[in-house]
Formats: C-alpha cells, sequence, structure tokens
C-alpha cells in the first residue's frame, strides 16, 4: 500500500483523560520529523469532566482548515463523546480504536461503517507503574503513522521534566506499550516521508500566540487584560513579554476598564491593545465610539466563539461580525480587520497595530476560536516592516488643533508632556481645537474627516486575498478561508477554475478594488460560518455582486469542512 | 531649573483655560476648578504634566476649563483612563475627576478596584447627591426620602457612604473637603498629588439648581477636630461615626503604590519568537 499524503487522527476521551496532551506531542513530534499539521482541540467549557478531543491533520503542505473525515480515531473512552459526536467525522475509511471497557461507541460512530478494533488500553497501563492509557493511544498512533519512537522520547523529556524522572520513565512505558501493540500490524495508515530538502524554519504556534507576537512587532507595549474563552491566551503570552520588551500588561475588573485603560495609556504615547470575545466586546462597544471620536489609536483583537449571549464559549463562530462593523452608535468608522489562518494571525494583528497608530483609530481584529486555539506546525511567517508610527505634534509654535484638518484627515497627535499642545480628548463632538461644541458645520467637518482619513488611506494588496481564475468566485473571510482555499484546489483536479476573493480588511470597504476582483465573475459563491449569513448581507450592503449568486452558511460549533464546499463548486451547473 | 525656580514660576491663572464653564451660577464646582488650580500652582508642576481625566457629568466638564491635558470620556470609566495612562507614564501627574453618580453609581465597580490598585493618582469626586446635567435624578448618595420625578416620595434606599468603601477597598489617603472652602481644598489636594498611591479627596460641592437646600451646607461642615491617623481601624471608626460633614484629611495609609517597571526592554525582539521554532 503506498504511503498517504494527508492523515488525520483524533484522540478522544472525558476531560482530563489527557486526549488533547497526545494530540499536541503527536503533532509537535510529526513536525519535528518535518511534517505541516494542524491540531484542532475540541473541548467543553469545563477544565475536567467535560469532554475533550483532539484532532491531527498531518501533511505535506500547509494546512489550515480541518480534515472531511478521520483515518484513525483512538478513544480513550466514550464517556462524553455524544457531546460532540457530530464533530468527529467518521466514515467508512475510518479505522477506529477503542478499550472495550471504555463504554459504548456513541451510535452515529458504531453506524459509520468504520474498521473497529479493540485494543485494552486502560488494562495495559494498569500493568505499568503509573501507566497512562493517553500515552499507549499516542504510541499506537505513531507506531501505524510511521513515526520512531525516538521521536517522542525527547518530548516527553521536556514536557515532563519538571515532574520528575518516574513520570518520564512512566509515559516511556506506556508509549513503548502503545508501540508493541501494534508492532506487526500495518493498517496503511503510514504517512509519506517529508519532502527532502526542506529547509525553512518552521514553526508550532496557536493563531492565538501569533498575534500575541504580531501586536508585539507592530509596537503594542501596554495591554489591559480581563479574561475570557478563547482569547485568554494572548493575554497569558503577552503578560510575560510584553515585559521582555520594556511593557506591561495590567489586569481589569471588567471589559470596561480594560478598554478605557488601553485608551489611556494611548493618549499617553504607548500603543496599546486588549483582547476579548463577543460579550466582552459587546462591553466595549461604548468606548470604542469614544476612541473613534476622539481619535485614539487602540487595538482590539476580538476571537470569536459561538453566540448571541454566552453562547458556546469554547467553539467556533463567524457571527460578530456585524458588531464589530456596525456596533458602535453614532457614525463611527474605524478599522476591522480578519486573519485568515494561524500563521496570517500574527501578519494581520501587526498590521492592525500599525493602521491604528498611522490612521490615529480603534482597530479590532477578528479572529476566532478554530484559528485562535488550533495549534498548527507552520512555514515561519515572512518579516514584515508594519510598525506603528503616528504622527506626533512636536516644537509648537502658536496655538495647538488637535484635530486639524489635514490633506490626509491625519492630524499630529502631541502626547502629555509636550509644552504648548495642552488639549482635551473627548468623546463631544469637537472644533478642530477639540473644544466641545454642537454646531452641524464643526460635527459635519470631523465626521468627514474622521471617514476621509479611512477611506483615502492605500491598504495596497493585503486588503484581500484573491486569488485564482475561473468565472466563478467564492467570496469568504476569515477562518473559513483555509477550507475554501482547499476545496478550490480540489476544484482544479476536477478541471474547474474556481477564484478566490478573501477580504483581510472588512472596514473601510474598498468598493473600486472588490469591483476590480470581481470582474469578469458571474457566478459567487459567498461561504461564512453565521446562521444569520452576516457575511453577505455586508457583501450586499457594500458592493455589487453578480445576479447568480449563491451562499453556503451555518452556524457553529459544527466547522465548514473542504469536502462540502468543494460538493457545492462542483453541483452548480453554470 | 530648580525645584524652587519652578514653583514661583506658576500662578493658579497659567492653569485656567479660556474655555468659560457651562455651569450654572452659583455651583460648587467653580469652586472646585479654583482649587484645583491653585493646587496646582502650589506643587509648581508644569501645565503639560498635568493630565485631568474625567467621565460624565457637570463635574467631569472640568478637564477643559484648565490648561492642563485632558480627557473627556465616556460615562463612568475615568479611572481606568487614569490607570492605563500613569502605569505607562509615571512621570505625569494624573488627577481624575468624577461625579456622585460618575463616580458611585455607573462607576462604582471601578471605584472598588481602582483602591485596590492603588496606581498613584489622585480621585476626586464633586458630590452633590444628585444628578444635575440631567436635571435632578437621585444618585448614590442622595438622601432616601428626597423626592425627584423619577423617584417619586424619596427612593427609600440607603445612601451610598464612599469614603468607607474607599477605605475598606484599600485607598491610600482619604479626605472630605468642601468646595466653598477653596483654600482648605487646595491644601488637601495639594496633600492628596503628594501622597503617593491613590487618592481619594470627596469634595461636598453644593448643586444650587436641583439641590437648593444644599445652599446650607456651608453651615454644617466643620474641620476634623483631630490629626490624620494611619490606622485603618481608627479611620473606619471616625468615618463611619462622623455626621458627613466632617472635613479633612481622615487616612493616610503607608501602602506601596502599584508601580510596575516598564520602558526597559532586556531581550531583543527577534529573541520573541524562539519558543515556537521547532
Amino acid at each position: 500500500m503506498s504511503d498517504t499524503q494527508d492523515l488525520s487522527i483524533a484522540f478522544v476521551g472525558s476531560g482530563g483523560a489527557g486526549a488533547l496532551t497526545a494530540g499536541s506531542l503527536l503533532l509537535e513530534a510529526a513536525g519535528a520529523a518535518g511534517w505541516q499539521g494542524l491540531l484542532i482541540r475540541t473541548v467543553g467549557p469545563q477544565i475536567r469532566g467535560g469532554e475533550a478531543a483532539a484532532v491531527v491533520r498531518l501533511a505535506n503542505r500547509s494546512i489550515e482548515s480541518l480534515p472531511d473525515h478521520l483515518d484513525l480515531l483512538i478513544a480513550i473512552d466514550w464517556l462524553n463523546v455524544q457531546r460532540f459526536g457530530a464533530e468527529i467525522e467518521v466514515g467508512p475509511q475510518s479505522l477506529v480504536i477503542s478499550d472495550p471497557r471504555g463504554g459504548e461507541p456513541p451510535k452515529g460512530i458504531a453506524s459509520a461503517g468504520a474498521h473497529v478494533i479493540a485494543i485494552p488500553l486502560k488494562e495495559m497501563a494498569k500493568a505499568i507503574p503509573d501507566g497512562r492509557p493517553n500515552m499507549i493511544a499516542l504510541g499506537i498512533a505513531g507506531k501505524l503513522l510511521g513515526l520512531g519512537e525516538h521521536e517522542f522520547s525527547a518530548l516527553l523529556e521536556k514536557r515532563l521534566i519538571e515532574k520528575g524522572q518516574a513520570a518520564i520513565d512512566a509515559s516511556r512505558s506506556s508509549l513503548k506499550a502503545g508501540y508493541d501493540a501494534v508492532r506487526d500490524v500495518d493498517l496503511g495508515l503510514r504517512l509519506a516521508p517529508p519532502k527532502s530538502g526542506f529547509t525553512k524554519k518552521k514553526w508550532l504556534v496557536s493563531g492565538n500566540e501569533a498575534a500575541a507576537l504580531g501586536a508585539i512587532r507592530g509596537g503594542i507595549r501596554f495591554a489591559a487584560a480581563y479574561p475570557i474563552t478563547p482569547a485568554t491566551e494572548i493575554l497569558e503570552w503577552l503578560a510575560p513579554n510584553l515585559v521582555k520588551v520594556g511593557g506591561v500588561l495590567l489586569q481589569a475588573e471588567d471589559e470596561l476598564a480594560a478598554i478605557n485603560m488601553i485608551i489611556g495609556a494611548s493618549y499617553g504615547g504607548t500603543p496599546a491593545l486588549t483582547a476579548t470575545s463577543g460579550p466582552g466586546l459587546s462591553l466595549m462597544i461604548e468606548a470604542l465610539g469614544l476612541a473613534t471620536a476622539a481619535e485614539i489609536p487602540i487595538v482590539v483583537i476580538n476571537v470569536m466563539r459561538g453566540g448571541p449571549s454566552t453562547g458556546i464559549p469554547t467553539k467556533s463562530e463567524q457571527a460578530d461580525l456585524n458588531i464589530a462593523v456596525y456596533g458602535c452608535h453614532g457614525d463611527a468608522p474605524h478599522l476591522v480587520l480578519a486573519p485568515q489562518s494561524v500563521g496570517d494571525c500574527l501578519f494581520t494583528t501587526q498590521w492592525a497595530a500599525y493602521l491604528a497608530e498611522t490612521l490615529q483609530t480603534p482597530a479590532i481584529v477578528l479572529s476566532d476560536q478554530f484559528i485562535g486555539q488550533n495549534r498548527a506546525i507552520i512555514e515561519r511567517p515572512a518579516d514584515v516592516a508594519f510598525i506603528g508610527q503616528r504622527i506626533r505634534a512636536t516644537n509648537i509654535t502658536g496655538e495647538y488643533k488637535r484635530y486639524a484638518l489635514a490633506a490626509n484627515g491625519v492630524s499630529p497627535m502631541a502626547i502629555p508632556g509636550t509644552r504648548g499642545a495642552q488639549y482635551t480628548a473627548d468623546g463631544l463632538t469637537h472644533t478642530e481645537r477639540g473644544i466641545p461644541t454642537s454646531s452641524a458645520l464643526d460635527h459635519q467637518i470631523q465626521l468627514d474627516k474622521r471617514r476621509d482619513k479611512l477611506e483615502s488611506f492605500n491598504y495596497g494588496d493585503h486588503w484581500a486575498s484573491i486569488e485564482g481564475t475561473g468565472d466563478l468566485a467564492v467570496i469568504t473571510w476569515g477562518s473559513v478561508t483555509g477550507a475554501v482555499r482547499e476545496a478550490i484546489a480540489r476544484s482544479a483536479k476536477d478541471g474547474i477554475n474556481v477564484s478566490l476573493i478573501a477580504p483581510r480588511l472588512l472596514s473601510p470597504t474598498r468598493p473600486e478594488q472588490f469591483a476590480a476582483a470581481l470582474h469578469g465573475k458571474k457566478r459567487v459563491l459567498v461561504v461564512e460560518q453565521s446562521h444569520g449569513a452576516q457575511f453577505h448581507h455586508y457583501l450586499r450592503a457594500h458592493y455589487d455582486l453578480p445576479a447568480a449568486v449563491r451562499v453556503l452558511n451555518r452556524p457553529g460549533p459544527l466547522p465548514i469542512r473542504p469536502g462540502e464546499i468543494h460538493r457545492a463548486i462542483k453541483e452548480w451547473r453554470p | 531649573m530648580s525645584t524652587i525656580e519652578m514653583r514661583l514660576a506658576y500662578k493658579p491663572a497659567d492653569y485656567k483655560s479660556d474655555i468659560k464653564p457651562i455651569w450654572c451660577p452659583g455651583c460648587g464646582d467653580y469652586h472646585v476648578l479654583m482649587s484645583f488650580t491653585r493646587a496646582f500652582a502650589e506643587l509648581g508642576l508644569p501645565p503639560e504634566q498635568i493630565v485631568v481625566v474625567s467621565g460624565i457629568g457637570c463635574s467631569s466638564r472640568i478637564p477643559a476649563y484648565t490648561n492642563c491635558y485632558g480627557f473627556h470620556g465616556v460615562h463612568g470609566r475615568s479611572l481606568g483612563i487614569g490607570a492605563g495612562l500613569k502605569v505607562t507614564r509615571p512621570d505625569l501627574t494624573v488627577v481624575v475627576a468624577s461625579g456622585d453618580g460618575d463616580g458611585y453609581s455607573i462607576g462604582g465597580n471601578h471605584f472598588l478596584h481602582a483602591c485596590r490598585r492603588n496606581v498613584d493618582m489622585t480621585y476626586v469626586v464633586m458630590d452633590n447627591h444628585i444628578y444635575g446635567m440631567t436635571k435632578g435624578q437621585p444618585s448614590p448618595t442622595t438622601e432616601p426620602e428626597f423626592d425627584t420625578a423619577l423617584s417619586p416620595g424619596g427612593t427609600g434606599l440607603r445612601p451610598f457612604h464612599p469614603l468607607v468603601i474607599a477605605l475598606a477597598s484599600g485607598a491610600n489617603f482619604i479626605a472630605r473637603c468642601f468646595s466653598g472652602e477653596p483654600n482648605e481644598t487646595a491644601s488637601v489636594l495639594v496633600e492628596a498629588i503628594r501622597h503617593p498611591g491613590f487618592s481619594f479627596v470627596e469634595i461636598l460641592s453644593p448643586c444650587v439648581t436641583f439641590r437648593p437646600d444644599e445652599k446650607d451646607w456651608k453651615n454644617l461642615v466643620h474641620q476634623a477636630p483631630v490629626v490624620a491617623t494611619n490606622d485603618p481601624a481608627k479611620a473606619a471608626r471616625r468615618i463611619m461615626t462622623d455626621d458627613g460633614f466632617n472635613l479633612g484629611i481622615l487616612y493616610r495609609g503607608n501602602r506601596k503604590p502599584y508601580q510596575p517597571e516598564t520602558g526597559q526592554a532586556i531581550v531583543d525582539l527577534s529573541e520573541l519568537e524562539k519558543e515556537f521554532e521547532l
């Protein structure tokens, strides 16, 4: 049997059984051996006693999306698997390994026609001092995929060094037991060897970590934090790392304080950021309007989760588009940007910090749980030169007008300490000097200024990913872009050319550039993970689409998989 | 320039802007503004080194009436702006101005945590026991029987006791002033700004429009008969048992202000990505 180019493995178990640990070790070992991959975590909101699954997708190329189905599923137990059974795609081509004492497989899995092999993981673990069923599961996966046992050995030592030699030995023995259990078995799951001569540096990183690094690279030196799933990792990464570069993070009492803290820091001249998710963004909206009106640069990363209200905190959805673009009262133009992959979280956040500082306005980065919390092995993202540079007012002679009309709408900003430039930043409608006013003319002038500075700026090619040819265009955004790319690649193999338009810049809109991207397109397929088709309505509101439009939309937490997009393309005969 | 020369260099008028306040004639806040400018002159701080931050309400109009840097933010959130600013710019003097509605009602949670956080700034609340800008609704310090259109016959609610709450939450300096005594108020503000950590100054500032009865406050206020204590238990007893018109510095704590080190990079930016490398 020939080796496989693209393999997906899932470990499942009740919370605390170690499924996520097994998944992350498999990803890291495969990365060290030269593959690329993605680790998708599926967890309940509870820390323990909930459900957990780790899906690891490995390949010889960049992976940005979930697989259509699993090749191998190893169940440490089936205790809570029914809670996310619909997210685990098992079919007749799947191989399922489960512990006969781990409970009954859920109906969907039992009826899928998968080949089920029973291995008594728990019993085997009992035979080893402090034996761990999840490490046995990892050993089984490693052996079936053709990874060397040694690949894991150093990793285990690194991970468990603080727990002592006994813990390392127990895990190694468990791992070996897994290898031995399938020593003479070949189920045709061997991964094709990594491409030779592949010398580029590789990273193992989550989108949340990449976004945090991008923020610091973009010049952010202050963050205010209020914990919220699934954004907390951004803040936890920033807390120690900001200190290393001379910055600081403050924990706030709530999201209202957090966003006001960053406004205060930025007013004082320090580029500042906070990260949150839907409920937190809702609380921050009033202050976002303040930062827009007072022209204070800030960055807010919103890692989207299921909504409305508390929704599904641990799972992904693309339904905060409306609040991000339209949430503020009054006419309050600001930046909204969306990263398209784990690696792109770095670029987009860095760009957001740069744009916020340059344009003196808030920037919302709309990430989501899928790219935020999943870990990927990626090529090291290219360095970019975007570092926030705010135009400052210095050497003041004569009267300082904080909101003076400039050709590009961006007026030099004085920071406290600058002599002769004292002004009061204000959410009240103000004059060019910053003095409160209710004059119709002043209102109009400043509204125009804030609109024009965003619309007249040259965002370059980064505003969207525009790829491929063909008169059918798939228009999508954010984390779904990865699945769309994969579907388009499969369509190309069928001989169908399809193009991709995925805006990274959602606000301000780019009517001219979008019209150019749509030139010659006869049909448009909109793909998004929102029950209300928010993106489709956004496109309708701002752009002229061709007459033939179809929409593939669904709420979270069910991911949109490449296969169904591929099908939608194939089935749409012009 | 030596400190003495700097002090001589500034007069109260140097801290006043050319914007005419829109407060009602007779409003206590005029006197608070006067106390601010006198205190700043006494401290000899260059106007560009002071930031006055506020929320929403009559009292929160004060930043633009000074010639300092100012921030007139949204309702109730001035303490967040102040904390973010002071932590990243410890060289500045930060004074946060608020009122009883802005500070104790919508901003109540931030008040607790600002006391706890103990960032080195001064929080001045102009308390008139009423929402003035929205024309006379009860605030957290309004008396229970005070009749308003929004609370016919009174709220029946026990008034909030800001000084006790500040003490229990960890404020490092607590004082009560009366706007009608601008010199005394200015002296207290000077002490409050100089005292390290979070200083809380409640200024009784009458609303002559919606609380004409408060014109009588000038007859009710009196200086505290004892000197400030650094013993929280003693301060709590005094504050709990006084008549609400006891003026002066009532508590001076010794807590270390919260001020993390900032500005010194200890690694090169390129080091940060190392943890992601395979």
